[in-house]
């Protein structure tokens, strides 16, 4: 499998998602998420995994559902959210295969992922997006509204719903093993 | 003698907080358009454009260019003839910090204890690096070093046997083992020598140099040369997405070190290598 050429068009995706929008994403091709995602990261994951622990409900239904790795800043007055960027997906990778086994779809951060989430994205049919790093200005803008859904005292690592129109992504993991940066570094190396 | 207030200390690192988070540096920005122009892989292209079209509304609009403002690390040279008055140095400093992530809008990033991880709530304490130097000068800058390029970053006390090699080796594969989550294209920051913290902190100084000067003797300067080419080489290229650009630069500062030693540290920056500094004469 190759990474799409780079004069792909983005596809536009909305959520939540079904099996079937998950299993026509390729690894390297570029989307645009329009819909509901929900932000959570370190702390928000950690509560969330001892809930399940204990046995009990997490904050939202997590089914179809899409999780944004970011803490954003403080909203300036006259804006709808700060900065509001992805951070590296790696460190939630031991949070993640409950929540896949729960329905969550998808997943928007930066990085790579641990093989035993690339392999629970292969069993449960979801996919992991990677976003713009390091450009919380600009994504600001595709995000429409946020309402407070849980762990308020969490402050920026609450559990937010945001509405995004447009959200640019790109597939980097699939759920067919795909893995867009190991594609585009044999592409690009020189040995 | 010298005199600053406590009070103008805190107004001024206020500023340099907020400016640093919003304002990339005009060396950094330039070398983001080089990148732009000499990147071959257009995916990569694309990327370069837009973190240049995120710092440019980041400006325009003075908000922050990325939600991890950092932990704010400053830096300060303090002449031996520069008295603080009404206030000391360090509490000064931090309340510039309070000041300045609150008034900015900037994320509060910083917890406790790295164990009960309970937010301190207002981006304190800084992390503050005093250097004493002749003079009446006082120089401060402030660097807001986000975690996603920190938490990658290594230090290895190598045996003077392991040799040039090896050095290159681990400084490679450091960037490659950080891969998208340095937020490549990275500053790499490359302390050689010294003692086990006095190379952790040689290499994040070396990420305050303007990113188009040469390593400060020929010897370094020639390891950056080949360092770039090398890091350059791994194909991660701009967030990952593959290409020729995967470090703007590589800053190597040495130190001498035990006969027995040879610590090498890599502190990886992030695209967004935000610092600013004011100099009181």
């Amino acid at each position: 499998m190759s990474v799409p050429e780079p004069s792909e068009t983005p596809v536009s995706l909305t959520t939540p998602l079904s099996d079937e929008d998950v299993l026509a994403l390729r690894a390297g091709q570029p989307v645009l998420i329009t819909g509901a995602v929900y932000t959570a990261r370190d702390a928000a994951h950690q509560r969330m995994f001892e809930a399940l622990g204990r046995g009990e409900e997490l904050p939202f239904d997590v089914r179809g559902e899409v999780i944004y790795y970011v803490g954003p800043t403080p909203t300036p007055p006259g804006h709808v959210i700060g900065a509001a960027g992805p951070t590296s997906a790696g460190r939630m990778d031991r949070y993640t295969p409950p929540l896949l086994k729960r329905g969550m779809k998808g997943m928007i951060g930066k990085g790579p992922r641990s093989e035993e989430v690339r392999e629970a994205l292969k069993r449960h049919k979801a996919v992991y997006f990677g976003g713009l790093g390091g450009a919380g200005a600009l994504l600001a803008r595709q995000i429409t509204a946020v309402e407070m859904i849980a762990y308020e005292d969490l402050g920026t690592e609450a559990i937010r719903r945001l509405e995004v129109e447009q959200f640019p992504a790109v597939v980097i993991n699939d759920c067919h093993g795909g893995d867009a940066y190991a594609e585009a570094r044999a592409r690009w190396q020189r040995v | 003698m010298k005199e600053v207030s406590a009070a103008e200390i805190t107004a001024k690192v206020a500023e340099l907080c907020i400016r640093a988070c919003t304002v990339l540096p005009p060396d950094v920005v330039a070398a983001m358009e080089s990148a732009r122009d000499l990147e071959e892989s257009a995916l990569g292209r694309e990327v370069l454009s837009r973190l240049l079209e995120n710092a440019r509304l980041a400006a325009d609009e003075s908000i922050p260019m990325c939600q991890d403002t950092g932990l704010a690390v400053v830096f300060v040279e303090m002449g031996e003839d520069v008295r603080v008055n009404d206030g000391h140095l360090r509490d000064a400093i931090a309340e510039g910090v309070r000041e300045g992530y609150e008034r900015g809008y900037l994320r509060k990033s910083v917890v406790h204890s790295p164990l009960n991880r309970c937010n301190t709530g207002d981006n304190t304490p800084p992390v503050i690096c005093t250097e004493i130097v002749p003079g009446e000068t006082l120089k401060i800058t402030v660097a807001a070093k986000g975690a996603g390029s920190e938490n990658m970053s290594r230090l290895k006390m190598m045996a003077p046997a392991d040799g040039e090699a090896a050095v290159k080796q681990f400084v490679r594969e450091t960037v490659e083992r950080a891969g998208a989550s340095a937020c490549p294209p990275v500053v790499v920051g490359v302390g050689l020598g010294g003692s086990f913290e006095q190379c952790a902190l040689i290499a994040k100084k070396a990420l305050l140099r303007p990113l188009h000067d040469s390593g400060p003797h020929p010897e370094a300067a020639k390891l950056e040369a080949e360092l770039l080419d090398a890091i350059n080489s791994t194909g991660i290229g701009p967030m990952g997405v593959g290409g020729r650009i995967t470090a703007l630069a590589v800053k190597v500062e040495t130190a001498p070190c035990h006969i027995a030693s040879m610590p090498v540290a890599v502190n990886l920056q992030c695209h967004a290598a935000r610092h600013a500094e004011h100099t009181w004469e």
